[in-house]
């Protein structure tokens, strides 16, 4: 077998992939994140950043296929963990105690992503592939955030996503060998930080938008 | 002080590898507080054996937390309850009267029970024939002070040496994964001087033996740490994965 390809398939590999994706989103997280804080000035900013946003075309579009492609691999290698790690154990203990080392992230990651993936495949549908002529994207989000069963599904993924992010954004640096006697408490600090962020950045968002609606 | 204790157990009995088995209860009467959890087992195994029964099988040496032979999960935990212990330096006393005590063997699909609670671990003794050694002749004790080792880095080694290979780390890993050991066996090496010739293929080779003897993949679920008799940490798995990278693409190990 070719040596990158068995890198790759290796479990060691397999968990770099998963680091390096997921490192990916959490930039990305990031950058939408601060792109929505314009919801809460109001309609006319959030409509001059997603027009400006999206007069840098190429890039975007570029973008989008590189998130695609980071979301096959993120997606694939967890479903592909996921099996093999439950076969690595085929008969299951009486009892189970946690020592304390897992936490309530690490311990539902493979299902929390599953949500996620499905509530990404929502998202799009919602707010990405819909038809923007004659009305403007503040007004599509708008609408949308009317309906309250929709902000509390949006509520409840930002929750499912804090949890994932609570576990992944630390787990990537230990992953990539990056876990220093200096720095790792920082890295956890950060990763907590950072997913209470998500969860109340966008989660909030909807609230507000169907508070003002 | 010394007291006896009367406890319940739920014992798994598995009578070979091929067989099926189940948890079986027997009454633990009158067990002194200062018997450790091994003493315990051979007191119930000498009451079955007067009763004409099939005695516990279960895995034990030295009993005294330096070869790594015993280990069971105790209550949903390897080695039992207490923190940076084997099984053997499991005492009674950390048990109250009247307890129920379910205990199991280590479960992998890389370890296969062979009776009740002994389980072949094997696998282990291959990780370390891929790769867990160093080739290279160091002479004796005086050759081996003729290379300077900074002490800080003399500890590190030391830390993740202390490994006994008693599996509880894949016994306690949710996914069932070696990395913890492979992690300690790979920085133990690679820390030092005499191991870092062989560290690219050490732990190329090593990484591929654990994939194909069917270990789980390490989530970062730090369970494997938290159960560790000799309290090895996850910056040797992290270590583990910095050398695995550096091998796979800066070094010419295929």
């Amino acid at each position: 077998m070719n040596w990158i390809v068995q890198t790759f398939a290796s479990s060691v590999g397999k968990k770099t992939m998963m680091a390096v994706t997921g490192l990916g989103f959490c930039l990305f997280l990031a950058a939408h994140l601060a792109g929505n804080l314009s919801l809460y000035v109001g309609r006319q900013t959030f409509n001059a950043y997603a027009e400006h946003l999206h007069s840098l075309e190429p890039l975007v579009k570029v973008m989008e296929a590189g998130l695609l492609f980071f979301a096959a691999v993120h997606v694939i290698t967890g479903l592909v963990l996921f099996y093999q790690n439950f076969t690595a154990r085929p008969s299951r203990y009486a009892v189970t105690r946690s020592a304390g080392g897992r936490s309530v992230g690490s311990r539902t990651m493979p299902y929390t992503g599953i949500l996620l993936l499905g509530f990404v495949v929502y998202h799009l549908l919602n707010f990405h592939f819909v038809d923007k002529t004659g009305t403007t994207i503040y007004d599509i989000v708008a609408a949308a955030f009317t309906d309250p069963v929709t902000v509390g599904l949006y509520v409840c993924a930002m929750i499912v996503a804090a949890f994932h992010v609570s576990h992944g954004f630390w787990s990537a640096f230990q992953t990539l060998g990056a876990n220093h006697p200096k720095y790792m408490p920082l890295i956890q600090g950060a990763g907590l930080v950072f997913s209470l962020l998500v969860g109340l950045g966008f989660g909030l968002l909807p609230v507000y938008l169907l508070a003002v609606s | 002080m010394t007291k006896s204790i009367n406890l319940t157990l739920k014992v798994w009995r598995q009578p070979g590898s091929q067989s099926s088995g189940r948890l079986e209860t027997y009454e633990a009467r009158d067990i002194s507080t200062d018997m450790s959890f091994l003493e315990m087992l051979d007191v119930i195994n000498e009451q079955l054996t007067l009763e004409g029964a099939e005695p516990i099988a279960f895995d034990h040496d030295c009993r005294e937390g330096i070869c790594g032979t015993c280990g069971a999960v105790v209550n949903g935990r390897p080695h039992g309850p207490e923190k940076g212990t084997t099984l053997c330096q499991l005492h009674m006393r950390h048990f109250s009267d009247g307890d129920t005590i379910v205990i199991e063997p280590w479960r992998a699909r890389a370890f296969a029970v062979i009776k009740d609670l002994a389980v072949d671990s094997s696998a282990l003794d291959r990780l370390i024939q891929a790769g867990g050694y160093i080739s290279a002749s160091t002479g004796g004790a005086p050759d081996g002070n003729a290379i300077l080792v900074p002490q800080e880095t003399a500890e590190l080694a030391m830390d993740a040496a202390a490994c006994i290979g008693c599996g509880a780390c894949v016994a306690a890993c949710p996914n069932a994964s070696a990395m913890l050991f492979v992690g300690a066996k790979v920085s133990h090496l690679a820390l030092l001087p005499q191991g870092k010739p062989e560290a690219a293929r050490r732990v190329a080779q090593m990484v591929r033996e654990m994939d194909r003897l069917g270990f789980g993949n390490c989530t970062n679920e730090r369970e494997c740490e938290a159960e560790c008799p000799k309290e090895i940490n996850i910056t040797n798995i992290a270590r583990l994965n910095r050398e695995f990278l550096k091998a796979r693409f800066f070094s010419s190990e295929k």
